[in-house]
């Protein structure tokens, strides 16, 4: 007797989905096309079939959600967002004043990419809107859909799941909106809501998961970390002959640097790490990394939740507390630096132990043009020769941070850095640069490879600009100050006939032009 | 999600990667090599064998550029290179190889 077939439950029935392999990216013209909405171009729903892998319970409960859909979810969903809107009263003013004037429409490299109108950043955040209207506002209550209200169901929630991960809070969207309605935030309250009521996503809520319980996005524990930086100081002494440290753990050092996991593990991230590594070398600043503070991400801002994020930033003020550094320098990673610059004050602040003498926290890109501008390390320019570098902005260093102490200097000082290192540079087109920038397709918890769909048509625009300088100026290496950024390009190019050693960081243009030894 | 070997269940996570990795054996590696359109070689052995007993001991598997490093001193420069992984795992040797070796996958920004 064949066995029945297991009934479907809340989560199987929101999070189904059908995965795509093999996917190629649609032939590179440089140019970026909006899609049309009429009939045969863009459809409504053409994307809502990729969808991330739900969490599974164990790690649900380990962050203190629900194991999995609870029962009164609707109640619970309402009930959460109640509580959203009371704590956060911007979210309420994003969720009244849209005047759907169309401005954000064509802004999303989610909607250029897949042509689903609900990736329109509008029609995200009316995902929302619709149901805060029918439970909050009177006009909602009385008169329902005619108010633009809609209720909150199963084909509301699978919208939720689909679309709201189909959104990497970059924030483009927000920049070209007259009212400067932050959908970003909209879509971290989206999340913050599903988690609320036992509907998390696997990737996000995993990689917290693992920070909390090893001290890394990766799960990398101090042995292991101990082991690696052994493994890679050899390497350098190896090939340029120069005793170049990766220094863990050393109470008193000067300097206390917090850089993404990834910078330990993949490629090309590490290149960065060697990079900074002699820098710090050669300037003969003492540093250290700490193996309570082994990750300057937080996902924990991917799913909007306060708490998870103030857990995941403590550990870097218990190594403050142990390591008694006289500054704080934080790595390549995008959405980190953000959370560094914007939040760590009120997160883990005030930071009085440090010199305030230097920015608290300070980026590696402003500590090293300084050294450069002073003369503490020279940068041979020649080394990067075979190289026609562009820079990509990435989305959470753009439009969430600044950088060093003038406006704009999130744009100027990585540049500046990146020029000081190599001869031939060249810019994208600034309708794709600085704050108008695209995210690289797989920020915001989107770096997971069920959704790769998504991911390949979110870098639509960016592998156009990227395609246009390649081909009119012979660029070969675009740098970058991201770790989502690098680990999602290194993927994706290829899917787009670009070979993944076009995409590399800004730290590894400056690792390869830095003059070691004796100083003149 | 599972699969089925010789007439044993093996569960694995959404993606496909071995949940228990004492299950593990050469075998059931060769099946999901199988299953991943890769035809295991000596060479593919050598690889699937350095993460094994590297995850062994530091409870993860290896940054590219170790592995990297570790087979150009076992196996000399022909061998250690990445190029050289790439071709014996097209889907990149940190996912497809862990895969086979029943390391789970990595998480984070990789």
């Amino acid at each position: 007797m064949a066995d029945k077939p297991a009934e479907k439950t809340l989560i199987d029935i929101v999070t189904e989905s059908d995965h795509v392999k093999d996917l190629k990216g649609p032939e590179l013209t440089g140019e970026i096309n909006v899609p049309r909405v009429e009939e045969g171009y863009a459809v409504t729903g053409n994307y809502a079939h990729v969808r991330p892998y739900p969490a599974k319970p164990d790690i649900m409960d380990s962050l203190g959600f629900p194991e999995t859909i609870v029962d009164n979810w609707e109640e619970a969903a309402i009930k959460r967002l109640g509580e959203l809107l009371e704590k956060y009263k911007s979210l309420q003013v994003y969720l009244d004043i849209c005047v759907r004037c169309g401005s954000c429409t064509d802004k999303c490299q989610f909607y250029l990419g897949t042509g689903d109108p609900n990736n329109m950043p509008v029609a995200r955040a009316e995902l929302l809107r619709k149901i805060y209207k029918k439970y909050f506002t009177t006009e909602g209550k009385l008169f329902g859909r005619f108010a633009g209200a809609r209720k909150l169901d199963l084909k509301v929630l699978s919208e939720w799941y689909a679309y709201f991960h189909q959104c990497s809070q970059c924030r483009r969207c927000s920049v070209f909106c007259p009212y400067g309605i932050d959908t970003a935030e909209i879509s971290m309250a989206a999340r913050e809501i599903m988690d609320a009521i036992g509907l998390g996503q696997k990737y996000t809520n995993m990689t917290i998961g693992k920070l909390l319980e090893v001290g890394n996005n990766l799960g990398m524990n101090e042995k292991a970390l101990g082991a690696t930086l052994e493994s890679m100081e050899e390497d350098i002494e190896e090939e340029d002959g120069f005793p170049v440290k990766l220094p863990l753990d050393v109470e008193g050092a000067d300097v206390l640097l917090v850089t993404p996991s990834a910078d330990f593990f993949a490629s090309p991230h590490v290149e960065s790490l060697i990079g900074y590594a002699k820098v710090f070398h050669q300037a003969g600043i003492s540093w250290t990394m700490s193996s309570l503070a082994s990750e300057a991400g937080n996902f924990g801002m991917f799913i909007g939740n306060y708490t998870l994020m103030q857990k995941a930033a403590t550990r870097i003020r218990n190594a403050i507390e142990q390591i008694k550094p006289k500054r704080l320098v934080v790595g390549e990673c995008g959405h980190a630096w953000r959370i560094a610059y914007s939040f760590w004050n009120t997160l883990i602040g005030p930071f009085d132990s440090l010199d305030p003498n230097y920015p608290a926290p300070q980026h590696i890109c402003e500590l090293t043009l300084d050294l450069v501008k002073r003369g503490a390390i020279k940068l041979n320019k020649e080394a990067n020769d075979e190289f026609t570098v562009t820079f990509h902005d990435s989305c959470n260093v753009a439009r969430g941070t600044r950088m060093g102490t003038r406006p704009g200097g999130q744009f100027t000082i990585p540049r500046e850095l990146i020029k000081a290192s190599c001869n031939k540079y060249v810019e994208m087109d600034p309708a794709t640069t600085m704050e108008k920038t695209f995210c690289c397709g797989s920020g915001g918890g989107l770096l997971t490879d069920e959704i790769m769909e998504v991911r390949v048509a979110g870098a639509m625009p960016r592998m156009q600009a990227l395609h246009a300088v390649m081909e009119s100026d012979g660029v070969n290496f675009m740098a970058l100050i991201c770790a989502i950024c690098k680990a999602s390009f290194t993927k994706i190019m290829p899917k787009y006939g670009v070979p993944m050693e076009v995409a590399g960081g800004v730290h590894q243009l400056v690792g390869r032009a830095i003059e070691l030894g004796a100083k003149e | 999600m599972s699969f089925e070997f010789e007439g044993k269940t093996y569960e694995t996570d959404d993606d496909g990667y071995l949940i228990n990795l004492d299950e593990w054996n050469r075998g059931v590696a060769g099946h999901i090599a199988e299953m991943e359109g890769v035809e295991m070689t000596e060479a593919h052995w050598e690889v699937v064998d350095f993460l094994r007993n590297y995850y062994t001991e530091y409870s993860i598997a290896p940054a590219i550029k170790i592995l990297i490093k570790e087979m150009k001193k076992m196996f000399g420069p022909d061998k250690g290179n990445s190029a050289y992984l790439y071709n014996l795992y097209p889907a990149g040797p940190a996912l497809q190889a862990c895969k086979i070796a029943g390391l789970p996958k990595p998480t984070g920004c990789v």
